[in-house]
């Protein structure tokens, strides 16, 4: 299984990287030899089980709707490379 | 089934509009749908206050689902009549923006929480079940604030909307007039209300409708170009865009051009649709099922229970209300839109005999309503009981005090909440009813204003109403105007012989 160029594009577009030609190349043969490593999972023959979405056990896990207060707008703004009015300061989003 | 609509250029257009909702509802729970943060009103309270490790996308942490979220989930999946999966799954919606710090939002996708669900509308064309397609819980994102400085532009982030508990609900795109959207929108407010998960509010972009419009050569069963509308704040915003869309699209088909598959905002000034500019690329957000969750699995007995624990639904207290009270459909409607009104309505209705039920609905739904338009408050806020309206409906009703005298009363009460007897007693502003008074009254203005009844008597019959006006002035508004009726009748029908 090999990726295309475009689709290695659209894949960066998508994680909004900037990747140079070197890289788009790069990026292509690790991520196909990844994808091909992962698709012998289609050699296992799954006729007859079940589509599973998770391996967890079919018992909810549920909370209780008691809230409590967070982690401090210090802490959370404490690694943040840009901040102003105690919120994240981050580049214009509309074009 | 095709139904026509309406468009300027000709009563019955070639064209049928074709309209989904979905809409976007936030569940009032105290705490969020996968941490324990509390849900705030995000407009009031200060940014990046209600913020954890799990909502804001630290790494390292696991979400929980919120029990009451599913059970608020459930009360609105049953009241729209959908079937309920016994088991449904979590799954990661990609996709990098920043109002969302995980990089993904857990939704639901290929096993939602319910399907096949209906509600009722009602068009001036009568009762429409709309199918509903889907609803599935999921969570808000963080909000986002532009700047736009003379130098710089920046957007800046706060997460305290991030990871409230978000409900969505889908319509199959079986809408087919602006009046339609209006109606569906106003009866899933009015159930949102009746079930306490929300409290309509779309200014506060609590709760978000997002119309999708196409239109295609009526009887045609192909769907045409859709685009959808973002960011409607209020019903008319919503109803005057789909209508305004609606216009749009059929004109493009007329020139023969086509409709771009776009997002729409709404310019509230110009009333006109107009593209976002966001850029428009293909959605790709690459669902997979939520790791970091078991699936939910949603027993028997819980549904039964959460059935029925339901309240009385809009529809079904309207339908009562026009029987039980005798009332109009209009008024039922507009006093079972919020459930708060409907009680205090039957509490007024209920509160004393002898009060007919549609005075009751009158005094509400103008007076009151216009109060609380003007003072922008809900019916809880006021302070009259419906007891005390009760007891002022029934001063007029026993010729105490006439309807304009009662009209001041009320605005009084509702403005100290004082009851109407003591604001009656201390003004006195009893009604005459006494008719020998209001007969030397009416002489006197009689005597006082010689040329206009000449003028009366020569056959201007209209100024009976400005001796009436006299008569009232004269008594300070007490008199009891069947009876000042009554005698300029006598009077003025005396002096004619």
């Amino acid at each position: 299984m090999t990726l295309t160029l475009e689709e290695v594009e659209h894949i960066a577009e998508l994680a909004r990287l900037k990747i140079s030609p070197q890289e788009k190349n790069r990026y292509r043969e690790q991520l196909s030899e990844i994808l091909e490593y992962a698709s012998r999972l289609g050699d296992v023959d799954t006729s007859g089980v079940n589509p599973t979405s998770s391996v967890l056990s079919d018992r909810n896990t549920l909370r209780g709707d008691e809230p409590r207060s967070g982690m401090g707008v210090k802490a959370l703004l404490f690694n943040a490379p840009d901040v102003e009015k105690d919120q994240f300061r981050v580049p214009p989003v509309l074009e | 089934m095709t139904k026509t609509i309406k468009s300027k250029n000709s009563s019955v257009s070639e064209f049928e509009a074709v309209i989904g909702l979905e809409v976007h509802a936030e569940l009032e729970t105290k705490s969020k749908m996968f941490c324990a943060c509390p849900v705030v009103d995000h407009n009031l309270v200060e940014p990046n206050t209600a913020v954890c490790p799990v909502c804001s996308g630290m790494p390292g942490v696991l979400p929980v689902v919120n029990q009451r979220a599913v059970e608020y989930a459930l009360r609105v999946a049953l009241a729209l009549e959908c079937e309920i999966a016994p088991v449904s799954i979590f799954a990661r919606k990609n996709y990098f923006y920043p109002d969302l710090p995980k990089g993904y939002q857990i939704s639901q996708y290929e096993q939602p929480l319910a399907v096949n669900g209906r509600l009722t509308i009602l068009t001036s064309q009568g009762e429409r079940h709309i199918p509903v397609r889907r609803v599935h819980l999921e969570e808000d994102t963080g909000k986002l604030t532009h700047v736009e400085g003379d130098e710089e532009r920046y957007s800046l982030i706060d997460l305290n909307r991030a990871g409230i508990p978000l409900l969505e609900i889908v319509s199959e795109p079986e809408l087919h007039s602006a009046e339609e959207v209006r109606a569906f929108a106003v009866a899933l407010r009015s159930l949102l209300l009746y079930l306490g998960v929300n409290t309509g509010d779309m200014q506060k972009g609590v709760l978000r409708i997002e119309p999708n419009v196409s239109v295609r050569p009526a009887g045609s069963s192909e769907f045409g170009t859709r685009t959808e509308i973002k960011n409607l704040n209020s019903f008319r915003a919503l109803e005057k865009s789909v209508g305004y869309e609606i216009q749009r699209q059929i004109k493009l088909n007329r020139q023969g051009k086509q409709v771009v598959q776009e997002t729409m905002g709404w310019d509230e000034a110009v009333e006109e649709t107009i593209p976002q500019r966001s850029k428009e690329e293909a959605h790709d957000y690459r669902y997979f099922p939520e790791p970091d969750l078991p699936p939910l699995v949603i027993e028997k007995g819980w549904i039964e229970r959460v059935q029925s624990s339901l309240p009385e639904l809009p529809l079904v207290k309207l339908r009562r209300f026009q029987e039980q009270y005798g009332l109009s459909a209009g008024d039922a409607g507009m006093l079972t839109a919020n459930p708060a009104v409907a009680d205090y309505f039957e509490g007024t209705a209920n509160a004393a005999t002898g009060l007919t039920a549609k005075s009751a609905a009158n005094w509400i739904t103008v007076e009151i309503f216009a109060f609380m338009n003007q003072a922008g408050v809900g019916i809880e806020d006021i302070e009259v009981e419906p007891q005390q309206l009760a007891a002022l409906i029934k001063m007029v009703n026993n010729g105490e005090i006439n309807q304009n005298t009662a009209k001041t009363v009320l605005v009084e009460m509702l403005q100290t909440g004082e009851t109407a007897e003591s604001i009656v007693e201390k003004r006195s502003l009893r009604q005459i009813s006494d008719s020998g008074y209001i007969a030397e009254l009416v002489k006197r203005v009689l005597e006082e204003n010689p040329e206009q009844v000449a003028t009366y008597l020569k056959g201007k019959q209209g100024l009976s109403g400005w001796f009436f006006g006299q008569v009232m002035r004269a008594a300070k508004g007490k008199a009891d105007p069947q009876i000042v009726k009554q005698e300029l009748e006598r009077q003025l029908g005396e002096m004619d012989q």
